[in-house]
């Protein structure tokens, strides 16, 4: 065995056994649950390990053949799959719940099924597991080939994917189960996040062996975003997970940061979590997936140098606009404000970059549905990019704050962008590493864009109408100096936009199973890809 | 050394570096994006000249307006309590009768109680006071506690069986559960007592029934079962009915009792507020 496969087999070992001790000891149900599900899987890590090294007879995959890169595609297969399948999950529950805040009775009574469990469910699924498994397969897809090298490692790739939705599992069935931190977007208790910590480690280290094996002489832009994405991301969940457990056999911790402290700390991770998982990462997606799609090179090399520093500056000051009108101290609230205030133009720095790397193939748009899915992502992503800082402004935020508008506001950047980009990187990525000429019905990419497009739209523009609306109820005063409305009548008015919205989430959901559908077609009966003619690369200078 | 090359559909130089087939070109940063950029900035700089921005070590720059939003937020509680106090002055030297007697204080009154009646009351009498099971229907002239606009107030003011040392309160025994009754009896009354109402509860004996009422029943509901607002005994002989009239809730009634629970207002609500309520329930569906 090598030392990598015989440090993994003997940690996991070691964790197999910490587990059943767990397992054995817990305090609280959940936590006995989850350390049998720990055990079950190390134990299967440990035997996956001894088995490839039995299948492999001592042959080890060779970083090139015939003096071209022999990538490493397996990892990124089974990211991709998972991505479509948590998307699924999670866009289903996104409708569930949307359609509990129009039919209470949906809550069922049954604790399980609840606005409050389901909630994090569905958030975590969507950012978490589908977009973590889109930038986990695009990273290592891309990295490898801008970096014209094989990832190393026999098992760290496939510990990195598996580990990462492991980590899914323990925190999806947590939140049904009841446990959970209350922090919104790191709601995974500590055993969760330590786990996580262990496999982003791995994840830092395959992308930067990567990058470090390159045989080109200048590392990539969309690699910048991928690492700025990964290392932000490590720090954000450190510092704002720092808890201690009640016991080491229970599911239970609290956070060391207490009051407006913890607060601030949950912000500047929340809003980064935005920041640098949902932009930087699909930022680093589009930085290749639109250029390669569109054939055409990107507009500006100086604009990408300059927006993506100003973008990694300016977006870690801009959490405190969450916390505007609060305990927070208002000199706080003032500093998040101007940074997002700022931010505008860096944000728009990659609008523009993608936009106009279209200019000379814009007709492609007309045929190409997968390009217009990239395009469309890149306008919404300038649309909400535009929204966020308008609505850190103080006096905007006093009326949109705690409203509709926000959830709004996230979804045009969720549907719109983080989904979109991700829907046309995952039509471009499954046929290429299957192998295949192209995905395997262009007509219903069709479908899924414009049906998709419709929901998006419904579901935006009605958290919009019910956001503002539900604000100026909220304000309204009649003339002798008393509230117009109560709450309960502020939540009445808001029930048929409630319905509308979820209508535009049956109709996105409705667009990934058309999506799901012609994956599944273009892997299983897609036209194969014609073997290149066998150019020997030349490195460039 | 890179080569550069020039891009045949835009005539712009590309970077001269090449990834998986991706190139780069070598435009300038758009005009307007930067002067917009730079605009942003210059924003920026000057708010936080202008508003507490710096924290320093003890404190905090306060900005060259002096703002606070804490200040401004208790300048417009109070101008919005300084516009009340005329007309809420006089309300809290008036008495309940005056209040309605005269219009432009019954006028606030009513304003301000439906707005107290939205965000305190409603989640359990219903934003159209209705109630539900369980919770009094405040529209209609049935009222467990009296519904006089003094009794409706000293109802809000001290809740029932709430924390108030001065809550109304009473305690129907739970004939049932407790073994006053058997299950027979149970059903006789049941049956006497929805005879009074012109219904009835299958195989029960209703002359028993009435024997078992004037034994264990009328001290609170009285002789002729139309209750006792004083002890907030319900009157038994009309259709409105808390907790369900059909044979199986009224049944349950007198097995379990149910000792429903209203809290008290009094520390909470500020009395001039918890008048205008009194006014403004009154006005719903209260009796003389």
């Amino acid at each position: 065995m090598s030392l990598e496969e015989t440090a993994y087999a003997v940690f996991l070992g070691l964790l197999f056994f910490y587990c059943v001790l767990a397992a054995g000891k817990a305090v609280d149900p959940v936590f006995a649950f989850h350390a049998t599900l720990g055990a079950i899987a190390s134990a299967a890590g440990v035997f996956l390990i001894v088995r490839s090294f039995i299948d492999r007879d001592g042959h080890v995959e060779p970083d090139e053949i015939n003096g071209k890169p022999n990538y490493n595609l397996g990892p990124i297969k089974f990211a991709s799959i998972a991505a479509m399948f948590w998307g699924l999950a999670g866009f289903s529950v996104g409708i569930w719940i949307a359609l509990e805040l129009a039919y209470p009775a949906l809550n069922l009574g049954l604790p399980w099924t609840t606005f409050g469990r389901l909630r994090p469910l569905h958030t975590s699924a969507v950012i978490f597991a589908f977009g973590g498994n889109v930038l986990l397969a695009t990273s290592f897809y891309v990295v490898q080939r801008t970096s014209r090298a094989r990832m190393p490692g026999l098992v760290t790739p496939w510990f990195v994917i598996l580990g990462y939705n492991m980590f899914i599992v323990i925190a999806g069935t947590g939140y049904v189960l009841g446990v959970g931190q209350s922090k919104e977007y790191a709601e995974p208790e500590w055993y969760a996040d330590l786990w996580l910590t262990i496999v982003w480690v791995a994840y830092l280290l395959v992308f930067l062996a990567t990058l470090w094996r390159r045989k080109e002489p200048h590392i990539y832009v969309a690699n910048w975003f991928y690492l700025a994405f990964i290392v932000t991301i490590a720090m954000l969940h450190i510092v704002n997970n720092a808890a201690i457990p009640v016991s080491i056999f229970g599911s239970k911790s609290y956070i060391v940061w207490a009051g407006v402290q913890d607060a601030m700390v949950q912000w500047w991770y929340g809003h980064n979590a935005v920041g640098f998982f949902l932009t930087a990462g699909f930022l680093a997606i589009m930085y290749y997936f639109v250029p390669k799609r569109a054939n055409r090179p990107v507009y500006s090399y100086r604009l990408s140098i300059i927006h993506f520093w100003a973008l990694i500056f300016l977006y870690i000051w801009a959490g405190p606009h969450h916390l505007h009108y609060t305990a927070l101290p208002e000199w706080a609230s003032t500093l998040g404000m101007v940074f997002s205030v700022m931010l505008w133009m860096p944000s728009w720095g990659g609008m523009i970059n993608g936009l106009m790397t279209l200019s000379g193939a814009w007709d492609k748009l007309r045929t190409d549905p997968v390009l217009r899915l990239l395009v469309v992502s890149v306008a919404f992503y300038g649309m909400s990019t535009f929204e966020g800082p308008l609505m850190s402004i103080k006096a905007v935020n006093s009326l949109s704050h705690y409203t509709d508008w926000t959830i709004g506001h996230v979804h045009s950047g969720a549907l719109g962008w983080v989904g979109y980009v991700s829907f046309g990187a995952l039509y471009c990525l499954v046929p290429w590493i299957y192998g295949k000429r192209d995905v395997y019905s262009l007509k219903l990419v069709d479908w899924h864009f414009w049906i998709s497009t419709l929901g998006i739209v419904l579901y935006i523009t009605s958290m919009w109408v019910s956001g503002i609306m539900q604000g100026l109820m909220w304000r309204a005063y009649t003339d002798l100096g008393f509230l117009q409305y109560s709450f309960v009548e502020t939540v009445e008015a808001m029930h048929p936009y409630y319905a509308i919205r979820a209508l535009g989430g049956i109709l996105f959901l409705t667009g990934a199973v058309i999506m799901a559908v012609n994956l599944y077609l273009t892997i299983r009966h897609g036209e194969a890809e014609k073997p290149a003619a066998d150019v020997a690369l030349a490195p460039a200078e | 050394m890179a080569h550069e090359e020039i891009d045949k559909v835009s005539g712009v130089a590309t970077t001269g570096h090449e990834w998986d087939g991706i190139k780069e070109l070598n435009n300038p940063l758009p005009r307007w994006w930067l002067w917009v950029f730079y605009a942003c900035i210059l924003f920026a700089v000057g708010y936080v000249f202008v508003y507490p921005a710096v924290p320093l070590a003890s404190s905090y720059t306060k900005g060259l307006l002096g703002h606070s939003q804490r200040a401004s937020a208790l300048a417009e509680t109070a101008a919005g309590q300084a516009a009340r106090a005329e007309v809420g002055k006089g309300l809290a030297n008036a008495s309940l009768d005056d209040i309605k007697t005269d219009p432009k204080m019954l006028e606030f009154a009513m304003a301000q109680g439906r707005a107290a009646f939205g965000d305190n009351c409603a989640p359990c009498h219903g934003s159209g006071a209705t109630g539900s099971k369980g919770y009094p229907n405040l529209q209609d002239d049935d009222w467990l506690w009296g519904g006089t606009l003094a009794d409706i107030e000293h109802t809000i003011t001290v809740g029932i069986r709430s924390t108030s040392e001065d809550t109304r309160m009473n305690d129907m025994p739970r004939f049932g559960a407790d073994g006053l009754l058997d299950v027979k009896q149970v059903r006789n009354v049941a049956g006497y007592v929805l005879s009074l109402s012109g219904g009835s509860v299958q195989g029960a004996d209703v002359e028993a029934g009435k024997q078992i009422f004037a034994e264990n029943c009328t001290s609170c509901h009285g002789e002729d079962a139309k209750g006792l607002q004083e002890l907030g005994a319900p009157n038994l002989t009309d259709k409105v009915w808390l907790y369900g009239g059909d044979e199986a809730s009224v049944i349950n009634t007198v097995t379990y009792a149910h000792r429903g629970v209203m809290p008290t207002w009094g520390g909470r609500l500020d009395p001039v507020t918890i008048k205008s309520l009194a006014i403004y329930v009154h006005d719903l569906g209260g009796g003389t």
